[in-house]
């Protein structure tokens, strides 16, 4: 069975006037365990509405969202989202921070500490456990909110564009160390970019959005060996193939 | 020479260590001499005849308790009226700031309320409650009401909604949403609001003190001194009210420094 399952998802907002405005049209997509997918699209195209919808944050206006065959239709701890902004606790110790989805589910505290402290160490922060979120940089900050999602071993990890705020090289350790995560837990990771270097870098798979409203361009497989080399021709060409694409569904080409 | 230098250099640190004191040195010093022009203690008492009030605070004054006795009761009632005021407060606060529906539904009582000041009450309070406890309670508890209530609406829609969002894909209930990320998300505001509304409410009991019938508290106090024409005691009286609010005021914010500090880090 297909770990996730995106099945003719669209949705429309209402915009001010109370007009439908179409964010996102019959999108499907079919995930294995463990895969690694980025979407990739222009802004505005509904990258952050269809992550929001697989995590039952929104309700699509057509079409259904399947973890492991059963439809998503709520927020659910088998879908860790990472937000864009981080969203830690600014009035909670990093610690208590990755234990929140612990405590939410009533782990003991010996228990959640333990588990947050293995998530802790896998994140390399180990020596900020006492620290406030403030005391921490931004690239520091979202390695606590991904080792906050994983503490709960959610079946799949949604991120929404988690390396936007970085400078470049934050933001290439940081790639390097999410295969890192990725590998040890064999999560299956949905990654929202619009950087076509990072989803050459990280991806199995790329899907490649259209602009607004947002349906699917191509699915593009991404068969370079792991660890990758961001310099190496083969990754030189997959990049120029999919900015092809996305140059190609701008409306004034 | 250089010596000089130093030692010109730490005197200035400690003149700007002092500088507070300026202003009230000088108002202490124009009140006596006002006090000394006027010469008539009905007016304006002297000074050493405040003081001399103030040095002795366990003393009876004309029969009708001392200083601290009188503060204590003050005190008491502000503790308990501020208490009821804040637990109906909060409350209603989180559920307007949480709820749309609640907000429509209690919102137009709130804006019909609000401009009535707290002692516009005091003759309905005596008519349902007569002379007491009870209706100083009902004045305080409604001046703290409405500044404790307006800051934890305002807190709690300063929730961030990804905080909240962050909670639901953890697996979190409405009610651990409430109690773990909307209340500590929104404390320093409430926070606030007590600080104001326990200032209102410390006005109110002075004022609720001088209702007819009342026989201590420090808004007592000064009245009675008044009516045996003791300025000094009248003046002292203030000066406990003064300090006593000034006090408290400074012992929250301290707490919110300590503990709300992500408030004001947070980037
Ligand atoms: N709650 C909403 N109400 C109305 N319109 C919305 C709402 N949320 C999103 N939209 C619209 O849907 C479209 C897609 O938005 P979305 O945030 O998913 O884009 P995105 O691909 O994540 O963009 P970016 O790369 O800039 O983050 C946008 O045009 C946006 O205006
Ligand atoms: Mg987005």
């Amino acid at each position: 069975m297909k770990k996730l399952k995106v099945d003719h998802v669209s949705k429309s907002f209402q915009n001010e006037n109370g007009e439908d405005v179409k964010a996102l049209s019959d999108v499907t997509l079919e995930v294995e365990e463990g895969e690694f997918i980025c979407i990739l699209g222009p802004s505005g195209c509904g990258k952050t509405t269809l992550l929001r919808i697989i995590a039952g944050l929104e309700k699509p206006t057509g079409g259904d969202v399947l973890v492991d065959g059963e439809p998503v239709d709520g927020p659910t701890p088998r879908l860790g989202m990472i937000f864009q902004d981080y969203s830690l606790y600014p009035w909670r110790r990093v610690l208590d921070n990755i234990a929140f989805g612990l405590e939410i589910a009533g782990v003991e505290k010996a228990t959640r500490a333990a588990t947050a402290r293995k998530y802790l160490e896998l994140v390399g922060l180990k020596d900020f456990a006492d620290a406030f979120p403030y005391e921490l940089s931004g690239g520091m900050r979202q390695r606590v909110a991904v080792a906050r999602a994983l503490a709960i071993e959610p079946a799949v990890v949604l991120m929404d564009e988690p390396f936007g705020a970085l400078d470049a090289q934050t933001r290439n350790a940081m790639q390097r160390e999410l295969l890192d995560i990725w590998e040890k837990t064999k999560k299956t990771v949905l990654f929202v970019t619009h950087s076509v270097d990072e989803a050459v870098f990280l991806a199995d798979r790329i899907v490649v959005l259209t602009t607004r409203p947002g349906r699917i361009r191509e699915v593009v497989d991404v068969n370079e060996p792991r660890p990758r080399d961001r310099t190496c021709d083969g990754c030189a060409a997959l990049r120029r193939y999919v900015l092809g694409l996305i140059d190609e569904g701008r409306p004034d080409r | 020479m250089r010596e000089n230098v130093q030692e010109f250099r730490r005197f200035q640190g400690m003149a700007r260590g002092f500088r507070w004191a300026i202003m009230p040195l000088f108002f202490l010093i124009a009140w006596e001499v006002a006090a000394v022009v006027i010469n008539n203690q009905f007016i304006l008492p002297r000074l050493e005849s405040v003081a001399m009030v103030l040095a002795t605070p366990f003393s009876p004054i004309l029969g009708s308790g001392s200083l601290v006795e009188n503060a204590i009761d003050s005190l008491q009632r502000v503790i308990v009226g501020f208490t009821v005021g804040a637990l109906l407060a909060v409350p209603i606060g989180v559920a307007m700031g949480r709820w749309r529906i609640v907000e429509e539904l209690v919102d137009p009582l709130v804006q019909i309320f609000r401009p009535i000041p707290p002692l516009a009450w005091v003759p309905l309070a005596l008519a349902w409650f007569k002379i007491g406890l009870a209706s100083m309670v009902f004045i305080i508890a409604i001046g703290s009401f409405f500044p404790v209530l307006l800051n934890t609406l305002d807190g709690v829609r300063s929730v961030k909604r990804t905080w909240i969002e962050a909670a639901m894909t953890l697996g979190a209930t409405e009610r651990q949403i409430l109690s773990r990320v909307v209340l500590p998300g929104a404390l320093p505001t409430i926070w606030t609001g007590m600080r104001v509304g326990f200032g209102i409410a410390w006005m109110c009991v002075v004022a609720a003190e001088m209702m007819p019938g009342t026989n201590s508290g420090l808004g007592y106090l000064i009245l009675y001194a008044y009516n045996f024409s003791q300025v000094q005691v009248i003046i002292a009286g203030m000066i406990v009210i003064g300090v006593i609010g000034l006090g408290i005021d400074t012992a929250l914010r301290r707490f919110e420094e300590r503990w709300f500090r992500w408030r004001e880090l947070e980037r």
